[in-house]
């Protein structure tokens, strides 16, 4: 009877220790307030916002006011073909993105290996890095000077040539490519840094030891670079993997994003949502289809995450 | 670092190399100088032909080499004025949302990393879930606009640019590399957990203050996005919203009446987007190859967990 019951004890001493906990430490947690308040305000009051996808969204009314729908927006964009189609673009150009990306970073970074002079080194992959820092903005600009029909780069010497000018901007089937194109222009020099690093972390004494035993070039590629790589490789591509449905949305839409002539053959989920937002104020329709998206994300990140957690334990996120 | 790869390169060159590796070296040489120049010839172009004269553009194209020498597109981009309002007000985003988002995520990085924090798990999911799931555009459009009324206001591109997760874990995966002990020693002198940040870490912490500065200044000078969703009807833009606006405008003007009814030559568009693109680019060409080893160090650090 006298002997205090544990169970009941325990609630008090948690609770003493959460305070004090929270009192030694209270000056951490200041610390953080400022990220806290932050990340509160901007990523997640908008959460609740998501209710406009399930509404039929009345702008007197407000989110919460418009009359609910349930999953009809969700069924429209659905039925529409639309969502398949963005979706299939989107992971399309992403796959695309992802194979091309990891494997000319990696040329470029065994290439890089292979100069000797420091200073053409330096001054090459300085060059190779400039389309990293400058805008998407720019970027389009570039492209539109290199291809339009009237004064583009590419026409100018089709004309010297003696050849018809191509009307790039007045017709869609060429523009997978030409994105494809401008991204890896674009992050290939930033890509190849990280490859570059993991092959200038090879034990020099197993080069030089292949060499001594006659390996040629090739096969120090075959058996030495690319097997170090791998990891490097793996892990890069999982998590790349985890973004497949996020699209480049700055590159598709400084390229062709005013163009429907354009667009249409290339049109990717966020361009989709971005038209849907500041164009056609169709707030519903646009957060069924980032809902729809944002749910795959998560999923694809947790997926790969697990992964990632099997094969290479230090590097998993969470 | 630097020294012991070129060591490991010279070393290699002492062995003797076989006729492939003379070969792989060549492809290397053609490769990487052709990938170099293509990297910059669209910005050689842009350059040349901003100091082309707007008839010669429109008869005969962009050029790498102008073959009418002009400055008359800088002089009009420079008379209309605003375009150093443009800068002022970029300059102005840029300072203050670097300074104080860098105030932020070092000191947000800093306490997550403290393994006597009993709270940094719990923080750290609360800061990373942000990345992983997120409301999507409408809903923050919505909140912005109607909830925050930012509509229209700098502040809508100033806040939204400021922190993030990935330059908090950036962050803290630098402050990770400060000694625990210095954070002991502080203790045992009795300073406060602010002060041994401010006083010890802050100090140690350069290059990732250099790092993460530099990624938040990119992106600020760079930022056209928030702008085009909130500063649609501003006069003073952000540089590269500015740009965007003459880009776009021009070219959906000459899309849509170019070669059809309208003779568009009197307006020098061509030359004026170039101008405009070189003064908007300009400082980020002259400073980025003496930055370039901070972002450098940003991949290798936090590549992949980014």
């Amino acid at each position: 009877m006298t002997t205090i019951n544990p169970k009941k004890a325990a609630p008090y001493s948690v609770q003493g220790s959460l305070r004090k906990k929270i009192w030694n430490s209270k000056t951490l947690i200041l610390m953080c307030v400022p990220a806290i308040i932050y990340f509160i305000a901007f990523s997640y009051a908008p959460l609740p916002g998501i209710y406009v996808a399930f509404v039929n969204y009345n702008y007197r009314k407000g989110i919460f006011g418009s009359p609910f729908v349930g999953l009809k927006n969700f069924e429209f964009v659905a039925n529409s073909g639309k969502l398949w189609m963005l979706t299939k673009n989107t992971i399309l150009f992403n796959l695309a993105f992802i194979v091309l990306d990891n494997l000319l970073a990696v040329i470029v970074a065994i290439l890089l290996k292979e100069i000797q002079s420091k200073a053409f080194r330096k001054v090459s992959q300085t060059m190779m890095f400039l389309p990293y820092f400058i805008s998407q903005v720019l970027v389009g600009l570039l492209v539109y000077s290199l291809l339009n029909s009237d004064t583009g780069y590419l026409n100018v010497v089709r004309g010297a040539l003696g050849l018809e000018p191509l009307k790039l901007y007045k017709t869609g089937d060429p523009w997978p490519l030409i994105i494809i194109l401008v991204h890896l222009w674009q992050k290939t020099g930033y890509n190849s840094v990280v490859y570059f690093a993991a092959i200038m972390g090879i034990d020099a004494a197993v080069i030089e030891a292949s060499m001594i035993d006659g390996a040629n070039a090739w096969q120090k590629i075959r058996y030495i670079i690319l097997p170090s790589l791998k990891p490097t490789i793996v892990i890069l591509l999982l998590f790349a993997l985890g973004g497949i449905v996020k699209g480049d949305f700055g590159l598709f839409w400084n390229l062709v994003g005013r163009n429907p002539i354009l667009y249409q053959k290339v049109d990717i989920i966020e361009m989709f949502v971005y038209r849907a937002t500041i164009s056609d104020f169709n707030f519903s329709t646009a957060s069924a289809v980032g809902l729809y998206q944002s749910l795959i994300g998560f999923i694809m990140v947790i997926t790969v995450n697990a992964v990632v957690k099997k094969i290479e334990p230090d590097y998993s996120l969470f | 670092m630097a020294k012991k790869q070129d060591d490991m390169l010279d070393s290699v060159s002492k062995v003797k190399l076989t006729g492939s590796d003379y070969v792989i070296r060549g492809i290397g040489y053609v490769f990487i100088s052709l990938f170099a120049i293509a990297s910059i010839f669209p910005f050689l172009i842009i350059l040349g032909t901003s100091f082309e004269t707007e008839e010669n553009i429109i008869a005969k194209g962009v050029t790498l080499i102008p073959r009418n020498f002009t400055t008359a597109a800088y002089d009009l981009v420079i008379k209309g004025g605003t375009i150093w309002a443009s800068y002022g007000l970029t300059i102005v985003l840029t300072v203050t949302g670097t300074l104080i988002g860098l105030f932020i995520c070092s000191m947000t990085g800093y306490a997550l990393q403290r393994r006597d924090f009993p709270f940094r798990n719990g923080i750290s999911f609360f800061v990373y879930f942000t990345s992983l799931f997120q409301a999507g555009l409408a809903p923050y459009y919505l909140l912005m606009t109607q909830g925050y009324h930012l509509n229209n206001s700098y502040w809508a591109v100033l806040l939204p640019l400021m922190v993030s997760s990935w330059l908090i874990i950036l962050m803290k995966n630098f402050a990770k590399s400060v000694p625990h002990e210095l954070t002991e020693s502080g203790k045992i002198d009795g300073a406060g957990d602010f002060k041994i940040f401010v006083s010890i870490v802050l100090p140690m912490l350069k290059p990732g203050l250099a790092t993460v500065g530099l990624f938040l200044a990119l992106g600020y000078w760079n930022e056209w996005y928030q702008s085009s969703l909130f500063l649609q009807n501003m006069t003073v833009l952000p540089l590269q919203y500015r740009l965007y606006k003459i880009v776009n405008e021009a070219s959906s003007l000459k899309n849509s009446v170019a070669s059809q009814y309208v003779d568009v030559s009197n307006l020098p568009s061509e030359s004026l987007k170039m101008a405009t693109a070189m003064m908007t680019t300009g400082p980020i060409i002259f400073l980025y190859p003496f930055v370039q080893r901070y972002f450098i160090g940003g991949i290798t650090v936090g590549a992949v967990k980014g």
